[in-house]
Protein backbone atom coordinates (compact mmCIF):
# COMPACT_ATOMS: atom_id res chain seq x y z
CA UNK A 1 0.00 0.00 0.00
CA UNK A 2 1.20 3.55 -0.72
CA UNK A 3 2.48 5.16 1.96
CA UNK A 4 0.18 8.20 2.10
CA UNK A 5 2.62 10.56 3.68
CA UNK A 6 5.44 9.53 1.31
CA UNK A 7 4.94 11.86 -1.16
CA UNK A 8 2.57 14.67 -2.18
CA UNK A 9 0.25 12.93 -5.07
CA UNK A 10 -0.04 9.96 -2.61
CA UNK A 11 -1.41 12.24 0.01
CA UNK A 12 -3.54 14.11 -2.74
CA UNK A 13 -5.04 10.50 -4.08
CA UNK A 14 -5.57 9.89 -0.45
CA UNK A 15 -7.53 13.03 0.45
CA UNK A 16 -9.58 12.45 -2.87
CA UNK A 17 -10.57 8.70 -1.26
CA UNK A 18 -11.58 10.44 2.10
CA UNK A 19 -13.59 13.02 0.05
CA UNK A 20 -15.58 10.00 -1.29
CA UNK A 21 -15.52 7.67 1.97
CA UNK A 22 -16.89 10.30 4.22
CA UNK A 23 -19.13 11.84 1.36
CA UNK A 24 -20.85 8.21 1.07
CA UNK A 25 -21.24 7.67 4.78
CA UNK A 26 -22.65 11.41 4.92
CA UNK A 27 -25.23 10.52 1.96
CA UNK A 28 -26.57 7.50 3.32
CA UNK A 29 -26.71 8.75 7.27
CA UNK A 30 -28.59 11.67 6.15
CA UNK A 31 -30.74 9.66 4.25
CA UNK A 32 -31.30 7.28 6.94
CA UNK A 33 -29.04 6.68 9.98
CA UNK A 34 -28.62 2.34 9.63
CA UNK A 35 -28.36 3.24 5.82
CA UNK A 36 -25.29 5.78 6.90
CA UNK A 37 -23.99 2.80 9.48
CA UNK A 38 -24.50 0.06 6.88
CA UNK A 39 -22.04 1.99 4.70
CA UNK A 40 -20.07 3.07 7.11
CA UNK A 41 -19.48 -0.90 7.90
CA UNK A 42 -19.45 -2.02 4.30
CA UNK A 43 -16.97 0.72 3.03
CA UNK A 44 -14.50 0.21 6.29
CA UNK A 45 -14.38 -3.33 5.61
CA UNK A 46 -13.79 -2.82 1.64
CA UNK A 47 -10.85 -0.47 2.55
CA UNK A 48 -9.30 -2.88 4.87
CA UNK A 49 -9.57 -5.94 2.40
CA UNK A 50 -8.33 -3.73 -0.71
CA UNK A 51 -5.45 -2.92 2.11
CA UNK A 52 -4.98 -6.27 2.93
CA UNK A 53 -4.53 -7.76 -0.65
CA UNK A 54 -2.41 -4.47 -1.50
CA UNK A 55 -0.06 -5.45 1.51
CA UNK A 56 0.16 -8.86 -0.54
CA UNK A 57 0.91 -7.83 -3.92
CA UNK A 58 3.92 -5.65 -2.59
CA UNK A 59 5.58 -8.23 -0.04
CA UNK A 60 6.71 -10.63 -3.09
CA UNK A 61 8.43 -7.24 -5.46
CA UNK A 62 9.95 -6.43 -2.28
CA UNK A 63 11.42 -9.90 -1.11
CA UNK A 64 12.34 -10.55 -4.49
CA UNK A 65 13.67 -6.85 -5.91
CA UNK A 66 16.69 -7.53 -8.23
CA UNK A 67 19.40 -5.02 -7.80
CA UNK A 68 20.73 -4.20 -11.30
CA UNK A 69 23.87 -5.53 -12.10
CA UNK A 70 25.90 -5.68 -15.00
CA UNK A 71 27.87 -8.78 -16.03
CA UNK A 72 30.20 -11.50 -14.12
CA UNK A 73 33.61 -9.73 -14.74
CA UNK A 74 32.14 -6.51 -14.15
CA UNK A 75 33.10 -4.86 -10.73
CA UNK A 76 31.18 -2.09 -9.08
CA UNK A 77 32.68 0.07 -7.19
CA UNK A 78 30.64 3.21 -4.88
CA UNK A 79 32.47 5.99 -3.61
CA UNK A 80 30.68 7.66 -0.71
CA UNK A 81 32.86 11.09 -0.13
CA UNK A 82 31.98 15.07 0.26
CA UNK A 83 34.48 17.07 1.27
CA UNK A 84 37.39 15.03 0.96
CA UNK A 85 36.11 13.53 -2.50
CA UNK A 86 38.78 15.21 -4.69
CA UNK A 87 41.38 14.09 -2.19
CA UNK A 88 44.38 12.21 -3.70
CA UNK A 89 44.57 8.91 -1.15
CA UNK A 90 41.06 8.45 -2.71
CA UNK A 91 41.69 9.01 -5.87
CA UNK A 92 44.77 6.02 -5.78
CA UNK A 93 42.21 3.92 -3.95
CA UNK A 94 39.64 4.04 -6.41
CA UNK A 95 42.29 3.28 -9.10
CA UNK A 96 43.65 0.60 -7.61
CA UNK A 97 40.04 -0.67 -7.13
CA UNK A 98 39.35 -0.11 -10.85
CA UNK A 99 42.62 -0.89 -12.32
CA UNK A 100 42.62 -4.64 -14.08
CA UNK A 101 38.96 -5.27 -14.16
CA UNK A 102 36.28 -4.00 -16.23
CA UNK A 103 35.39 -1.81 -13.45
CA UNK A 104 31.74 0.95 -12.95
CA UNK A 105 32.70 3.73 -10.33
CA UNK A 106 29.81 5.87 -9.30
CA UNK A 107 30.90 8.57 -6.63
CA UNK A 108 27.96 10.16 -4.69
CA UNK A 109 28.64 13.08 -2.48
CA UNK A 110 25.93 13.63 0.14
CA UNK A 111 24.64 16.94 0.01
CA UNK A 112 25.53 18.30 3.72
CA UNK A 113 23.06 20.38 5.24
CA UNK A 114 22.90 22.21 8.34
CA UNK A 115 19.63 21.18 11.15
CA UNK A 116 17.89 24.62 10.16
CA UNK A 117 18.06 24.46 6.51
CA UNK A 118 17.48 20.77 6.42
CA UNK A 119 14.11 20.89 9.22
CA UNK A 120 12.91 23.94 6.81
CA UNK A 121 14.07 21.56 3.75
CA UNK A 122 16.07 24.22 2.40
CA UNK A 123 18.41 22.34 0.52
CA UNK A 124 18.70 24.13 -2.71
CA UNK A 125 22.16 25.52 -1.72
CA UNK A 126 23.48 21.84 -0.10
CA UNK A 127 23.03 20.28 -3.21
CA UNK A 128 24.41 23.13 -5.95
CA UNK A 129 27.50 22.82 -3.53
CA UNK A 130 27.58 19.32 -3.75
CA UNK A 131 27.70 18.95 -7.30
CA UNK A 132 30.16 21.16 -7.43
CA UNK A 133 32.49 19.56 -5.46
CA UNK A 134 31.53 16.18 -7.41
CA UNK A 135 32.18 17.39 -10.86
CA UNK A 136 35.62 18.37 -9.76
CA UNK A 137 35.93 14.89 -8.29
CA UNK A 138 35.26 13.22 -11.64
CA UNK A 139 36.90 15.68 -13.76
CA UNK A 140 40.12 14.28 -11.54
CA UNK A 141 39.41 10.92 -11.73
CA UNK A 142 38.64 11.61 -15.46
CA UNK A 143 42.42 13.15 -15.75
CA UNK A 144 43.96 9.96 -13.64
CA UNK A 145 41.88 7.27 -16.48
CA UNK A 146 39.34 6.61 -14.20
CA UNK A 147 35.78 6.89 -15.97
CA UNK A 148 33.13 7.05 -13.07
CA UNK A 149 29.80 8.80 -13.44
CA UNK A 150 28.16 10.50 -9.88
CA UNK A 151 25.26 11.46 -8.47
CA UNK A 152 24.24 14.18 -5.15
CA UNK A 153 22.55 11.95 -2.42
CA UNK A 154 21.10 12.39 0.66
CA UNK A 155 22.26 14.49 3.47
CA UNK A 156 22.92 11.25 5.61
CA UNK A 157 25.64 9.66 4.05
CA UNK A 158 24.42 6.20 4.98
CA UNK A 159 21.04 6.69 3.39
CA UNK A 160 22.65 7.84 0.44
CA UNK A 161 24.59 4.60 0.27
CA UNK A 162 21.45 2.93 0.51
CA UNK A 163 19.66 5.07 -2.60
CA UNK A 164 22.80 4.16 -4.59
CA UNK A 165 22.27 0.74 -3.95
CA UNK A 166 18.95 0.19 -4.97
CA UNK A 167 20.12 1.40 -8.22
CA UNK A 168 23.71 0.58 -8.18
CA UNK A 169 24.75 -3.15 -7.42
CA UNK A 170 27.80 -2.09 -5.44
CA UNK A 171 30.62 -5.23 -5.34
CA UNK A 172 32.74 -2.51 -2.71
CA UNK A 173 31.70 0.68 -1.35
CA UNK A 174 34.62 3.58 -0.56
CA UNK A 175 33.79 5.82 2.02
CA UNK A 176 36.21 8.66 2.31
CA UNK A 177 36.53 11.09 5.57
CA UNK A 178 38.65 13.27 7.52
CA UNK A 179 40.86 12.27 9.64
CA UNK A 180 40.29 10.92 13.24
CA UNK A 181 39.40 14.14 15.41
CA UNK A 182 38.41 16.45 12.71
CA UNK A 183 36.08 14.11 11.13
CA UNK A 184 32.09 14.62 11.44
CA UNK A 185 31.45 11.27 10.11
CA UNK A 186 33.46 9.32 12.21
CA UNK A 187 32.45 11.12 15.04
CA UNK A 188 28.85 9.55 14.14
CA UNK A 189 29.68 6.23 13.56
CA UNK A 190 28.94 6.74 9.16
CA UNK A 191 31.55 4.07 8.47
CA UNK A 192 30.34 1.38 11.63
CA UNK A 193 27.00 2.34 10.69
CA UNK A 194 27.37 1.02 7.29
CA UNK A 195 29.34 -1.75 7.61
CA UNK A 196 26.62 -3.09 9.95
CA UNK A 197 23.48 -2.27 7.40
CA UNK A 198 25.53 -2.90 4.53
CA UNK A 199 26.50 -7.01 3.02
CA UNK A 200 29.35 -5.25 0.89
CA UNK A 201 32.97 -4.88 1.58
CA UNK A 202 33.44 -1.65 2.68
CA UNK A 203 37.09 0.49 2.49
CA UNK A 204 37.87 3.22 4.63
CA UNK A 205 40.11 5.87 3.11
CA UNK A 206 41.11 8.98 5.40
CA UNK A 207 42.19 12.12 3.65
CA UNK A 208 43.62 14.58 5.16
CA UNK A 209 43.00 18.04 3.15
CA UNK A 210 45.91 19.72 4.97
CA UNK A 211 48.58 17.77 3.19
CA UNK A 212 46.95 17.77 -0.10
CA UNK A 213 48.82 20.02 -2.77
CA UNK A 214 47.33 23.13 -3.31
CA UNK B 1 48.31 6.19 1.49
CA UNK B 2 46.09 5.95 4.15
CA UNK B 3 43.48 3.22 4.05
CA UNK B 4 41.85 1.07 6.44
CA UNK B 5 40.43 -1.93 4.82
CA UNK B 6 37.44 -3.74 6.93
CA UNK B 7 36.06 -7.10 7.04
CA UNK B 8 34.62 -8.64 3.82
CA UNK B 9 31.98 -9.81 5.25
CA UNK B 10 30.24 -7.55 7.73
CA UNK B 11 28.00 -9.30 10.82
CA UNK B 12 24.29 -9.96 10.56
CA UNK B 13 22.34 -6.11 10.81
CA UNK B 14 20.23 -5.38 13.52
CA UNK B 15 16.56 -5.27 12.60
CA UNK B 16 16.44 -1.94 14.23
CA UNK B 17 19.41 -0.74 12.20
CA UNK B 18 17.08 -1.89 9.16
CA UNK B 19 14.06 0.93 10.22
CA UNK B 20 13.65 3.16 7.45
CA UNK B 21 14.31 6.54 9.47
CA UNK B 22 11.28 8.69 7.01
CA UNK B 23 8.97 5.67 7.38
CA UNK B 24 9.64 6.01 11.00
CA UNK B 25 9.67 9.41 10.89
CA UNK B 26 6.10 9.21 8.59
CA UNK B 27 4.38 6.70 11.19
CA UNK B 28 5.27 8.77 14.47
CA UNK B 29 3.50 11.52 12.99
CA UNK B 30 0.35 9.59 12.06
CA UNK B 31 0.25 7.91 15.41
CA UNK B 32 0.67 11.44 16.96
CA UNK B 33 -2.49 13.03 14.70
CA UNK B 34 -4.43 9.61 15.50
CA UNK B 35 -3.95 10.46 19.41
CA UNK B 36 -4.09 13.86 19.39
CA UNK B 37 -7.65 14.36 17.52
CA UNK B 38 -8.57 10.43 18.86
CA UNK B 39 -8.55 12.18 22.34
CA UNK B 40 -10.77 15.24 21.21
CA UNK B 41 -12.95 12.79 19.07
CA UNK B 42 -13.43 9.91 21.95
CA UNK B 43 -14.73 13.35 24.18
CA UNK B 44 -17.38 14.43 20.99
CA UNK B 45 -18.50 10.58 21.00
CA UNK B 46 -18.79 10.08 24.69
CA UNK B 47 -20.91 13.40 25.23
CA UNK B 48 -22.94 12.66 22.27
CA UNK B 49 -23.70 8.84 22.60
CA UNK B 50 -22.95 7.90 26.10
CA UNK B 51 -23.82 10.56 28.01
CA UNK B 52 -26.48 10.67 25.06
CA UNK B 53 -26.51 14.90 24.85
CA UNK B 54 -28.58 16.14 22.12
CA UNK B 55 -26.56 17.41 18.88
CA UNK B 56 -26.43 20.17 18.50
CA UNK B 57 -28.45 20.97 22.51
CA UNK B 58 -31.42 22.95 21.50
CA UNK B 59 -32.36 26.03 20.56
CA UNK B 60 -28.65 26.45 18.78
CA UNK B 61 -28.01 24.89 15.15
CA UNK B 62 -24.77 24.34 13.53
CA UNK B 63 -24.28 26.15 10.06
CA UNK B 64 -23.93 23.49 7.70
CA UNK B 65 -24.19 25.32 5.28
CA UNK B 66 -21.39 28.18 5.84
CA UNK B 67 -19.23 24.79 7.11
CA UNK B 68 -20.42 22.91 3.87
CA UNK B 69 -18.92 25.78 1.56
CA UNK B 70 -15.85 26.18 3.91
CA UNK B 71 -15.50 22.46 3.08
CA UNK B 72 -15.42 23.25 -0.74
CA UNK B 73 -12.86 25.94 -0.55
CA UNK B 74 -10.34 23.31 1.78
CA UNK B 75 -10.85 20.89 -0.61
CA UNK B 76 -10.13 23.26 -3.77
CA UNK B 77 -7.37 25.01 -1.91
CA UNK B 78 -5.87 20.77 -2.11
CA UNK B 79 -6.38 20.70 -5.78
CA UNK B 80 -4.15 24.11 -6.15
CA UNK B 81 -1.78 22.65 -3.77
CA UNK B 82 -1.26 19.91 -5.72
CA UNK B 83 -1.12 21.99 -9.35
CA UNK B 84 1.18 24.09 -7.69
CA UNK B 85 3.43 21.28 -6.88
CA UNK B 86 3.11 19.15 -10.35
CA UNK B 87 4.08 22.67 -12.64
CA UNK B 88 7.02 22.77 -10.57
CA UNK B 89 7.93 19.31 -11.67
CA UNK B 90 6.78 20.33 -15.00
CA UNK B 91 9.24 23.55 -14.49
CA UNK B 92 6.33 26.04 -14.42
CA UNK B 93 7.30 28.68 -12.40
CA UNK B 94 4.56 30.70 -13.00
CA UNK B 95 2.18 27.61 -12.28
CA UNK B 96 3.83 27.57 -9.04
CA UNK B 97 3.72 30.44 -7.69
CA UNK B 98 -0.16 30.72 -8.94
CA UNK B 99 -0.90 27.86 -6.77
CA UNK B 100 0.82 28.51 -4.15
CA UNK B 101 -0.61 31.92 -3.45
CA UNK B 102 -4.39 30.59 -4.50
CA UNK B 103 -3.79 27.51 -1.60
CA UNK B 104 -2.26 30.28 0.76
CA UNK B 105 -5.20 32.53 -0.30
CA UNK B 106 -8.10 29.57 -0.42
CA UNK B 107 -6.49 28.53 2.80
CA UNK B 108 -6.89 32.01 4.63
CA UNK B 109 -10.57 32.19 3.96
CA UNK B 110 -11.48 29.17 5.63
CA UNK B 111 -9.84 30.39 8.50
CA UNK B 112 -11.56 33.74 8.65
CA UNK B 113 -14.63 32.20 8.15
CA UNK B 114 -14.36 29.81 10.52
CA UNK B 115 -13.71 32.83 12.87
CA UNK B 116 -16.78 34.24 11.41
CA UNK B 117 -18.69 31.60 12.07
CA UNK B 118 -17.48 31.47 15.64
CA UNK B 119 -18.56 35.17 16.39
CA UNK B 120 -22.16 34.55 14.92
CA UNK B 121 -22.78 30.90 16.01
CA UNK B 122 -24.77 31.94 19.42
CA UNK B 123 -23.07 29.72 21.90
CA UNK B 124 -19.73 29.52 23.40
CA UNK B 125 -17.12 26.77 24.95
CA UNK B 126 -18.91 27.61 28.27
CA UNK B 127 -22.18 26.92 27.43
CA UNK B 128 -21.99 23.16 28.00
CA UNK B 129 -20.62 20.41 26.79
CA UNK B 130 -21.86 20.46 23.85
CA UNK B 131 -20.33 23.67 22.95
CA UNK B 132 -17.14 22.62 24.58
CA UNK B 133 -16.11 19.87 22.69
CA UNK B 134 -17.18 21.82 18.97
CA UNK B 135 -14.60 24.81 19.66
CA UNK B 136 -11.87 22.03 20.92
CA UNK B 137 -12.25 19.50 17.43
CA UNK B 138 -13.15 22.43 14.85
CA UNK B 139 -10.46 24.92 17.41
CA UNK B 140 -8.20 22.17 17.42
CA UNK B 141 -7.83 21.76 13.38
CA UNK B 142 -7.93 25.56 12.92
CA UNK B 143 -4.66 25.23 14.53
CA UNK B 144 -3.71 22.76 12.36
CA UNK B 145 -5.09 25.02 9.38
CA UNK B 146 -2.60 27.86 11.23
CA UNK B 147 0.19 25.71 10.90
CA UNK B 148 -0.53 24.92 7.61
CA UNK B 149 -0.88 28.83 5.89
CA UNK B 150 2.40 29.26 7.95
CA UNK B 151 4.23 26.72 5.87
CA UNK B 152 2.86 27.48 2.74
CA UNK B 153 3.98 31.18 2.89
CA UNK B 154 6.87 30.35 3.72
CA UNK B 155 7.28 28.38 0.44
CA UNK B 156 5.05 31.00 -1.22
CA UNK B 157 8.17 33.58 -0.50
CA UNK B 158 10.35 31.29 -0.83
CA UNK B 159 8.80 30.59 -4.41
CA UNK B 160 9.23 34.26 -5.81
CA UNK B 161 12.55 35.07 -4.56
CA UNK B 162 13.27 31.86 -7.52
CA UNK B 163 14.30 28.85 -5.22
CA UNK B 164 12.80 25.55 -6.53
CA UNK B 165 13.31 23.59 -9.69
CA UNK B 166 12.06 20.71 -11.20
CA UNK B 167 15.16 18.77 -9.60
CA UNK B 168 14.46 19.96 -5.66
CA UNK B 169 10.76 20.87 -4.94
CA UNK B 170 10.82 19.15 -1.48
CA UNK B 171 9.80 22.75 -0.06
CA UNK B 172 7.10 22.78 -1.53
CA UNK B 173 5.94 18.65 -1.29
CA UNK B 174 6.50 18.69 2.48
CA UNK B 175 3.74 21.32 3.09
CA UNK B 176 1.28 19.95 0.35
CA UNK B 177 1.97 16.54 1.86
CA UNK B 178 0.93 18.38 5.50
CA UNK B 179 -1.50 20.48 3.83
CA UNK B 180 -3.79 17.37 2.55
CA UNK B 181 -3.63 15.97 5.54
CA UNK B 182 -5.21 18.95 7.62
CA UNK B 183 -7.94 18.72 4.72
CA UNK B 184 -8.72 15.30 5.52
CA UNK B 185 -9.42 15.76 9.35
CA UNK B 186 -11.35 18.60 8.21
CA UNK B 187 -13.56 16.29 6.46
CA UNK B 188 -13.78 14.18 9.41
CA UNK B 189 -14.69 16.49 11.48
CA UNK B 190 -16.98 17.86 9.17
CA UNK B 191 -18.77 14.41 8.36
CA UNK B 192 -19.18 13.58 11.63
CA UNK B 193 -19.69 16.69 13.90
CA UNK B 194 -22.15 18.97 11.56
CA UNK B 195 -23.50 16.34 9.18
CA UNK B 196 -24.16 13.07 11.11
Amino acid sequence: MPNPLRSEGEAFRFLLGAVVYFAAIAIAGVINEWAGLVVFIVLTIAVLVWWWRAQKREAKPVEAMAVPHGPDDQRRILVVANETVGGAPLLDKIKELATGSNARVLVVTPALNSPLRHLTSDEDAARAAAQSRLDRSLAALATNGVQARGQVGDGDPVQAIEDALRTFGADEIVISTHPEGRSNWLERGVVENARERFAVPIHHVVVDLSREPG
Amino acid sequence: MATVDHAAHPPVAHQSSRVDARTLGMFLFIASEIMLFGSFFTAYFFVRVAAGTPWPTPPYQLPVFVAGMNTIILVTSSFTMHWALQSIKRGNRAGLKGGLVLTFLLGLSFLLTQILEYSRIGFTPHTDAFGTIFFCLTGLHGAHVFVGLTLLATATIRAFRGHYSPEHHHGVEIPGIYWHFVDVMWIVVYTTVYIL
